[in-house]
């Protein structure tokens, strides 16, 4: 699928790899959370740049120590409606202070976009057709916020109080 | 056994809301000229070819109803629906029953503000 | 009240142009309905039984005259020439055209309204006490944080995809108007011992299949914290609410699950960590800026008596009437607060038609200094009302068939649309609503009943809160027939508590004698100074159920 990161569409640079597959010779792989837990010294050894894919569910505190050895998280979305993943990329950014990749995977909607980028993601695994002109025009269809998140934006308080 | 009821066929268009009514391969705006389906095989393909509409997004809650002949003619079994047939019961100036369900706009100016 | 600057007015607009462009994606099908209906929703827009309905918020039920006034146009451009006051405060059009909403969205920024977050898994209006900056003994306006919280929760980038909706109400007196205590959180204004002003803060409220009465997390929550800790609340939600059943995913089934204390723990381990980060404590300067716009209006110096007014009661029945459920006394002296019913006998509860708007603005605009209020219970408020001008403001409500003067008693009903209008409703409420008040029209026994308070739903989402009714009434589908079940007991105020089901539905052609006959039992077995809330609370179910199925006319459920 198509990856958008940093408002560009890039290369992928993980091959996600289902429970019970073997690992490529090598590359970047992307592995669930579970893989990750009983791999992992396996992992960082032999197939770096390692990405973590979380369902909705899976709290990343769990990945907390490990997050230095960790290049790219993609936080699931099973259906657009399932919002817990817009807390978990708060999460790693805020109070873990990750700076790797949070990518979102699954599905979502262009209407989501703008709120993403806010809570933390930086990539996005788009539809097929997905144009980049899209991207743009999400992230620019609000010009002010209300509310401080992860993205530092100046929130209208901010600008009210000249700060 | 008792025989499976007649069914009829409604959604809403897409752009305004209207309730409407299927009517072999088109639409109308009153119940009273919907097609009823007394076989439940035609119901069902009565169903899909108005699909049709919804993969176009034409129209939207497409389902089929139960409906029963009685000596006035045929009416929906449903309080719902023979409320969705007519219009609301308490402003029986509006709805349906007065042709005044969703409308354009009214010419009128806008207030000063 | 709130005047948008220029950010909250840019917001609103990008808001308007943001949705035609979904409105676009769904007609060439770029969307699906099923992408497109949360999108709507929280544009405030459903799909109902006859059309769609849109829902405008208004923010702690206030209303300048000039919003009321492009209501009015609204509602004769694009609509039927009539609104509904809801339960949440908000006003619902029942005809609108999908095409039309972003224009009429516009309409709304150009008198600084929206539809923002109006339905939708997020959080919804903040209600708060319809009298506030009236009543004598409110700790302080409850509304400035109300729109503090407004501001915090509109396009919230964490908070858009709750697991359900999520509605908080505010109130700062010991009654409590707002039904706190039946909100997601429930905010009451408090002075601690050390005499600081804070708040109370309750969570896990609501009604629908399983009504709770929400639990205290919050014990004091200081004007600095509440955000971060309310933020702490929504974010244990967001994460942990479960979402694998529509019917049990709002907060009151997490908070009633994990119990009070582990759900207090969990928020203050987020809150703690919000806190230190510190970007959402509230400087007390931006609670004073805010609390300028709420800044009371000069009242004049006036006698508490008002001669002119003493003078109308002794010359008109009517007016003397009216005054009897109407009024509630002022902070200001020679002042009064002023319901306006909108529960006419025999006409749809809350339905406000666009003349009656229109004059209900002038009025604000000669007596009301131009703000009304809404209140949960569907009626208008004028805040603020020289007694002097009482009559005159009477008068003006009698031509405007606004003078109903049954605010608080039996006919005063809170009532959803139901099956006459909804989608997701097993009954019709509005014509069982306007029998009861037909058999309690007569004034002299609707006094002598007293407070009742009677709520009714058409379906178990119970928009009626039919669980905070004295007398609740639900309507039930039977196989495709419309039938009604009692509950007595609930309150919505600060004792609140859930309605009991009585037994068996009624048919619609029995409940309205089913009604009287649990009026009835209340007359005979009622103590001096009781309502009928406090009869049922000391005798219990029994009485009630007995003579309400003494004629054996329901049928078996």
């Amino acid at each position: 699928m198509p990856l958008i990161k940093d408002g560009k569409f890039t290369a992928d640079r993980f091959i996600f790899i289902p429970d019970g597959q073997a690992f490529p010779e090598d590359g970047g792989v992307m592995v669930t959370l579970d893989r990750f837990q009983s791999e992992c010294e396996t992992l960082l050894a032999h197939h770096q740049p390692v990405a973590v894919r979380l369902a909705a569910n899976e709290n990343p505190e769990v990945l907390k120590d490990d997050l230095a050895k960790i290049a790219a998280i993609a936080l699931e979305f099973p259906v657009y409606k399932d919002g817990r993943s817009f807390s978990w990329a708060r999460m790693l950014r805020d109070r873990f202070g990750y700076k790797g990749e949070i990518r979102a995977v699954g599905h979502f909607l262009y209407d989501q976009l703008a709120f993403m980028v806010r809570v933390g993601f930086d990539a996005f695994d788009v539809r097929q057709d997905f144009r980049i002109e899209e991207f743009e025009r999400a992230m620019h269809e609000m010009t002010y916020v209300y509310q401080p998140s992860v993205d530092g934006r100046k929130t209208v308080m901010n600008i009210r109080r000249g700060e | 056994m008792a025989a499976p009821a007649p069914q009829m066929i409604t959604a809403n268009r897409l752009i305004d809301g209207e309730v409407l009514y299927w009517r072999d391969g088109a639409w109308v705006s009153a119940f009273a000229d919907g097609t009823v389906y007394d076989d439940p095989k035609a119901a069902e393909a009565a169903l899909d070819a108005a699909n049709a509409f919804v993969r176009d997004n034409v129209v939207v809650g497409l389902y089929a109803f139960d409906v029963r002949h009685t000596a006035k003619g045929t009416e929906p079994v449903k309080e719902r629906e023979i409320i969705r047939a007519a219009g609301p019961s308490n402003r029986t100036d509006t709805g349906k029953q007065a042709g005044m369900g969703p409308q354009e706009p009214k010419d009128i100016a806008p207030i000063n503000l | 009240m709130y005047r948008y600057d220029e950010f909250d007015a840019k917001m609103v607009r990008e808001r308007a142009e943001q949705f035609r462009y979904q409105v676009e994606r769904r007609i060439k099908g770029e969307l699906t309905e099923d992408e497109f209906k949360p999108l709507r929703l929280k544009n405030g827009l459903y799909l109902q039984l006859h059309s769609y309905m849109l829902r405008i918020a208004v923010p702690y039920g206030t209303l300048s005259a000039r919003q009321m006034r492009q209501l009015a146009f609204i509602a004769r451009k694009y609509d039927r020439g009539y609104g509904h006051f809801t339960t949440r405060t908000n006003m619902q059009f029942h005809w609108p055209r999908l095409k039309d909403v972003p224009d009429i969205l516009h309409h709304l920024a150009d008198v600084e309204m929206h539809c923002i977050q109006t339905s939708g898994n997020c959080v919804r209006n903040v209600t708060a006490d319809h009298f506030a900056g009236a009543i004598a003994d409110e700790l302080e306006d409850p509304r400035p944080i109300s729109e503090i919280f407004r501001q915090w929760s509109s396009f919230h980038p964490e908070f858009n995809y709750l697991p359900r909706k999520f509605k908080i109400a505010v109130s700062a007196t010991k009654k409590d108007r707002a039904a706190v205590k039946w909100h997601d959180i429930g905010i009451e204004i408090i002075q601690n011992e050390a005499g600081e002003t804070g708040y109370r803060v309750f969570v896990g409220g609501g009604m629908g299949r399983t009504p709770y009465v929400a639990l205290l997390i919050g014990k004091f929550v200081s004007k600095t914290d509440i955000l971060s800790y309310v933020e702490a609340i929504l974010r244990v939600y967001n994460e942990y609410g479960r979402r694998d059943n529509i019917h049990k995913a709002r907060v009151k089934i997490l908070v009633h699950q994990l119990g009070a204390d582990e759900f207090r723990r969990q928020v203050e381990v987020e809150f703690a960590e919000i806190k230190k980060k510190g970007t959402l404590q509230l400087p007390p300067e931006e609670l004073q800026r805010i609390e300028t716009y709420f800044a009371p209006p000069a009242f004049e110096a006036l006698p508490d008596e008002s001669p002119e007014f003493d003078a109308a009661v002794k010359a008109d029945k009517d007016f003397a009437d009216w005054t009897k459920t109407s009024l509630t006394p002022h902070r200001a002296k020679g002042y009064a607060i002023a319901t306006i019913s909108l529960k006419n006998i025999g006409k749809t509860t809350g339905d406000i038609s666009a003349d009656q708007m229109d004059g209900v603005a002038q009025i604000m605009d000669d007596f009301g200094y131009e703000e009304v209020r809404v209140s949960h219970e569907q009626n208008l408020v004028l805040p603020h009302v020289r007694k002097k001008d009482l009559s005159a403001v009477f008068a003006r409500l009698k031509a405007l068939d606004l003078a109903e003067a049954n605010a608080g008693l039996i006919t005063d009903i809170i009532c959803c649309p139901g099956l006459d209008y909804c989608d997701l409703a097993n009954a019709r409420s509005i014509p069982i609503s306007m029998a009861i008040q037909k058999r309690f029209s007569d004034l002299k026994r609707q006094h002598d009943l007293g407070e009742i308070k009677i709520k009714m739903s058409g379906c178990i989402n119970a928009c009626g809160h039919h669980h905070a009714g004295h007398i609740g009434i639900l309507g039930v589908d039977k196989k495709g027939v419309e039938f009604y079940q009692i509950q007595l007991g609930g309150s919505g105020a600060e004792d609140a508590s859930v309605g009991e089901i009585m037994g068996p539905g009624f048919g619609k052609d029995e409940i309205v004698d089913a009604i009287e006959r649990v009026v009835e039992t209340y007359v005979k077995l009622r103590e001096p100074g009781e309502r009928l809330l406090d009869t049922y609370r000391r005798v219990g179910m029994t009485p009630f159920k007995n003579m309400a199925y003494q004629e054996q006319l329901h049928a078996a459920y």
